[in-house]
């Protein structure tokens, strides 16, 4: 399969939206395209696991290389593992329910519709690049959007929102840089992952980069204490925005942590997993506690964000093969979960007009469609069998148990804690908007759900609903691609 | 050889019940939705009951002992070679018995729940959610794997929220349903940690070989994981404690009950399937499932199991003297039934004779879970025909719902202890396994004993006889509506009725022991005499105070004010919840990490913004654009770098 074609797809969708003319038909051009590059992403899925069938051993698959610019190195390279794979199918799933949810944007469609896609090929790009150069053009890629999409089509406070933001992840893509420029000069002018994968770096330097590429990659996944862009980012955006940046810019910030950081720079990485493990048990359970506190949804859901994203940073520093694992599971299940959870604030929102939590009550009645799938994005975050929250949750506990210490196992600890507070937000969150009387009569009148949202709605519930169920494809999928990770870790 | 296929359909049905109805049934099956719901278990329960006598009179047994079978077992997520979670089925004596309870008894709810749900516009949705229950509920029965268990541990939870909450739009349901959840929660926090140590300790989730692996006294992990101990207990006794409060928290134990007497806000036949018979006794379940490791590598906390056990039922039993509501007092009584089956277990040891306990307690999760259906069942058309749970609105029912009354008194008698009926046998042998291991918790449970006849008939005698009935809702009732339910809700009353007179005779000990032998169980008349006049005794007491309405009650109220005010009032136990979740919980941890988010964190990447861009708009005075000033810096600082070059670099 050749990986141009997940990035040719969008590409030629952001021009096809430039030249088409009417709103309806922005809308149908850009999801017509998503659908295709989700059907794209399916396709490459089958594609590495006939490969895995057939014994193909290589780490990366499809590679595609081009040189870009010869005097520094610099190369279009693009390779998949089966981390990647999960991110993409990730991201097509988000970006088709994020396409959906826009539907009735009327300021500037063709605008709006542009930037999404724009934004959709820089995380694309992301997954794909092996060269850390490119890699980094696709980070910048996916950032610019979103300060003009909360700028532009966000509500409240949405200049403040939209600056801190996009200043934040400048501050972080700078630190990256750094990073990146460390690596590149001690690996004799090499931004190629395989290669500097390959090099051994001393351990003191491993520690002097690390902090540069962990830290700039954490404040994209709202690394704790870097994490405030995230509620002020959320409420201002609009909906679709809210769920590409928790959806996917915030795995952006996951992925680049493990396969930048913690793969290139394993040393690195055992010197300062005992300070990630400590602000990560911290996220997850102040985060929690944050969440229990707020009443304005989105403040609520980006809050719980925040608390799920530590699972996955704790897992990662735990540094074993099920932990890591169970920190990918992490980011695939609250990618599609949050995005869902967006939508659905969202479409409550459209309707009530408030997302404040007390303001409502009773929807249930008029909403059925929204409130069940509420409920169950709910019972995701709270991490009920049969929803991927569970399988991932538990992977992650599962995986820091094996750490036999009791630094690691009262970090595990207060993680699993998490999860009675989760089941108080959430409960609450669901209980005052969704169950008792009806608070308000104009709530009285009020439409479900329209095609549009539910089919966002059901294509999202569809991958996680189809992880809780059959979790063994994502987990044999990420488990060999962490594997390689650790085996890297213990200096196999 | 078990018939695979068979018991695979029975928690099947059920799921298949929960899907069909809960996607098609709003806009498709609105009419058929309780009989279907009710045929698919009709035949789940009949595969149930097939493949009970198939396990206990054909392939069952090996010799004298019953076989543990595991026919069918598929890997659902594998962590690491040895740690994988399966989805299995195990069949053995207690899985098998408790298929027969679970499926029985929910079929007579499905049955039942067609009179006393009619006219309901979401039937549809109830019988789904009955559905998504009872496929839960024999998912945890027959679990192989400790972590299948949690997981269908956490479905029966959820399935008990949604019935909880069914009426969702009244207040007092939403807050019962959220508290059963959120109590549950987090004593399961309790279970995984407790999991996640016996499966480190074993290195296996799955429940034989982490039994084999705890249990055997030259196994090397028994041996490193006893001397592996934090503040002198052994990690298997942590591990255990841990999984026990998670059994705790689900049986509604002291003190992690509070949530049960609340969730009977939802239906009634709700509260006989899931909060009488079947979900509430999954904590008994877990430690009978896991019972070797308590016995053997644990017996502190098998001793613990006792007296939470025997604490519960006294203090559920207290409580239950005094509730006006008439679910409420069924809802303390099952705690304190639980209370009896879990002390039972903390008498018990492992094997043989000594496993007394083991088969007495679970013979009384099956004759309780006849009876006690039995009892909300009766108790649920009482409610429908006066229209309220307060007793002081019922009264001289037994002329207006004769075969109500019948069989409700069969129940009371049932669980007062009172022979022939089942509650005696059971009760009886929990009664003797505790008089040989433990005086204590004996002379405690005959106390309660005797307080469970007087509450029982202190119901009984307000419902059913007392002062006359006044129908005080006659105006808005038609004439037709006044029956007591038609044949639907009267053919279970009546089935478990006989269930209640007759399932005593049943030899338990041919069935189920702790170690899978024939267990003749022991039988002593001059024994059985205390238990039974203390029974009649409470009966009397009850009759004396409540079959005739006088000043009896008010007056001897009065005169035990103090504890009977505790007693009312739940012994404030809620209260102390309250106030630790709203002061502490919420009040001071949760406002004070969201003040520090919002003020400190969040403040700090403002300051470092702000301090930017003052340190911009100082500078950028520098830029003015007036050549003669940068002519001026220009030649300062030229004149500072010769000096700096001449003094400091020489």
């Amino acid at each position: 399969m050749n990986l141009l074609l997940l990035l040719g797809i969008p590409l030629l969708t952001a021009l096809l939206v430039l030249l088409v003319s009417t709103k309806e038909q922005v809308r149908w051009v850009s999801f017509v395209g998503a659908t295709a590059q989700l059907i794209a992403s399916f396709l490459l899925f089958f594609a590495f696991r006939a490969e895995i069938a057939a014994q193909n051993t290589a780490q990366f698959l499809f590679e595609v290389d081009y040189t870009l610019i010869q005097s520094f190195n610099i190369h279009f390279h693009l390779g998949v593992d089966g981390i990647s794979v999960a991110m993409i199918l990730l991201t097509a799933f988000v970006v088709v329910a994020g396409i959906l949810v826009s539907w009735n944007i009327e300021k500037m469609t063709k605008e709006f519709y542009f930037l999404l896609i724009l934004l959709s090929l820089g995380a694309y790009g992301f997954f794909l690049s092996l060269d850390l150069f490119v890699l980094f053009f696709f980070l910048e890629m996916a950032v610019i959007p979103k300060y003009l999409l909360i700028g532009i089509w966000g509500s409240g406070k949405k200049e403040y929102s939209a600056n801190k933001l996009a200043l934040m992840l400048m501050g972080g893509s700078a630190l990256i840089l750094v990073g990146m420029l460390g690596l590149y000069f001690i690996g004799g002018h090499e931004f190629n992952i395989v290669h500097l994968a390959k090099l051994n770096i001393s351990t003191g330097y491993q520690h002097l980069i690390f902090p540069f590429l962990f830290l700039g990659f954490g404040v994209f996944t709202a690394f704790f204490p870097f994490h405030t862009w995230v509620p002020d980012g959320h409420s201002s955006a609009p909906t679709a925005g809210s769920m590409f940046l928790a959806g996917i810019s915030m795995k952006l910030g996951g992925y680049g942590c493990l396969r930048v950081a913690i793969y290139l720079l394993p040393e690195g990485a055992k010197e300062y997993a005992h300070i990630i493990i400590v602000l990560s048990s911290i996220a997850i359970l102040y985060g929690a506690f944050v969440t229990m506190m707020q009443k304005d949804l989105k403040y609520m859901n980006a809050y719980s964000s925040i608390s799920h994203v530590g699972f996955s940073l704790l897992a990662m520093a735990m540094l074993t093969q099920t932990a890591i694992t169970g920190a990918l599971m992490q980011m695939v299940s609250h990618g599609l979960m949050t995005a869902l959870f967006f939508a659905v604030i969202g479409m409550i929102y459209d309707r009530t007009h408030t997302r404040m939590v007390y303001e409502m009550g009773g929807l249930m009645k008029q909403l059925p469609f929204i409130t069940t799938v509420f409920f169950l994005v709910g019972f995701c975050s709270l991490g009920l069998p049969g929803l991927s929250g569970f399988v991932a949750e538990m992977t992650v506990f599962v995986g820091s148990w094996e750490v036999d210490d009791w630094f690691h196992r009262g970090a595990t600890i207060a993680a699993i804690m998490s999860i009675v507070v989760t089941a108080v937000y959430i409960l609450r969150a669901i209980g005052s908007t969704a169950m008792g009387p009806l608070t308000n009569a104009s709530f009285a009148t009020l439409k479900d759900a329209t095609w549009n949202e539910k089919l966002a709605a059901v294509i999202l519930l569809i991958g996680i609903i189809g992880i809780g169920i059959a979790p063994s494809w994502l987990n044999n999928l990420l488990q060999p691609a962490a594997a390689l990770i650790t085996d890297r870790i213990m200096g196999k | 050889m078990p018939n695979v296929l068979n018991i695979l359909l029975i928690p099947l049905l059920p799921l298949i019940n929960f899907l069909l109805l809960g996607i098609f049934g709003k806009t498709y099956l609105k009419k058929s939705a309780a009989i279907i719901g009710t045929l698919l278990m009709f035949v789940a329960a009949f595969l149930a009951i097939q493949t009970a006598y198939e396990y206990f009179f054909v392939y069952g047994k090996l010799g004298d002992v019953y076989q543990q079978l595991i026919p069918y077992k598929i890997a659902w997520l594998v962590f690491s070679p040895g740690m994988q979670i399966d989805m299995g089925i195990m069949i053995d004596p207690i899985s098998v018995m408790m298929l027969v309870v679970v499926t029985f008894i929910s079929l007579m709810v499905h049955v039942y729940s067609l009179g006393y749900m009619k006219g309901d516009a979401r039937m549809p949705i109830y019988y789904s959610f009955l559905g998504l229950f009872t496929f839960s509920m024999l998912g945890l029965v027959l679990a192989t794997n400790i972590f299948q268990m949690y997981i269908f541990w956490e479905l029966v939870g959820v399935s008990s929220f949604l019935l909880i909450g069914y009426y969702y739009d009244k207040p007092s349901a939403v807050a019962a349903c959220k508290k059963a959840f959120i109590v549950t929660r987090f004593a399961d926090f309790g279970f995984l940690i407790g999991i996640l140590i016996f499966a480190y300790c074993a290195g296996s989730f799955d429940i034989p070989t982490l039994i084999k692996a705890l249990t055997s006294p030259d196994s090397n992990e028994l041996k490193t994981v006893l001397g592996y101990s934090f503040i002198g207990v052994s990690a298997i006794s942590w591990g255990a404690i841990l999984i026990f409060i998670g059994g705790a928290g689900k049986s509604a134990m002291f003190p992690l009950h509070i949530w049960l007497p609340d969730a009977m806000e939802g239906p009634t036949p709700v509260s006989a399937l899931i909060h009488a018979a079947t979900m509430v006794v999954a904590g008994v379940y877990l430690v009978a499932r896991l019972f070797p490791v308590f016995a053997i590598a644990a017996p502190d906390v098998l001793e613990i199991v006792g007296w939470v056990g025997v604490v519960s039922a006294v203090i559920a039993a207290i409580i239950a003297c005094t509730q006006t509501d008439i679910k409420r007092v069924l809802a303390y009584s099952t705690m304190s039934q639980i209370g009896f089956m879990m002390f039972a277990l903390g008498v018990a040891k492992y094997g043989g004779e000594e496993g007394l306990g083991f088969t007495a307690s679970m013979f009384h999760l099956f004759t309780h879970a006849i009876f006690k259906a039995l009892l909300f069942l009766g108790a649920g058309a009482v409610i429908h025909y006066v229209h309220s749970n307060e007793m002081k609105d019922m009264g001289g029912l037994r002329k207006n719902m004769p075969i109500t009354h019948l069989c409700f008194l069969i129940a009371c008698l049932a669980i007062a202890g009172i022979p022939p009926f089942a509650g005696f046998f059971s009760k009886e042998e929990i009664l003797l396994a505790a008089y040989q291991h433990n005086t204590v918790i004996y002379y405690i449970a005959l106390f309660t004993s005797g307080l469970t006849a007087f509450y029982m008939f202190r119901l009984y005698f307000s419902i059913f006889w007392n002062r006359p009935y006044v129908n005080h809702a006659s105006n808005h009732h038609s004439a037709d509506h006044h029956s007591e339910g038609g044949w639907v809700m009267m053919l279970p009353l009546v089935l478990l009725a006989i269930g209640s007179a007759v399932a005593g005779f049943i030899p338990f000990g041919n069935f189920v022991s702790s170690d899978n032998q024939l267990l003749a169980l022991p039988f002593h008349l001059e024994f059985s005499i205390a238990p039974v006049l203390i029974g009649i005794a409470g009966i009397t007491i009850a009759l004396i105070m409540y079959k005739t309405s006088n000043e009896l009650p008010a007056k001897w109220s009065n005169q035990l004010n103090g504890i009977y005010q505790l007693a009312y009032h739940k012994f404030y136990i809620d209260e102390l919840y309250l106030w630790l979740t709203k002061k502490i919980i919420f009040n001071i941890i949760g406002n004070t990490s969201a003040w520090i988010d919002q003020h400190i964190v969040n403040g700090m990447i403002n300051a470092t913004g702000a301090i930017t861009q003052n340190i911009a708009e100082a500078i950028k005075k520098l830029q003015s654009g007036k050549v003669q000033q940068y002519g001026i810096y220009f030649f300062t600082s030229v004149i500072i770098i010769v000096v700096v070059f001449i003094y400091v670099w020489n």
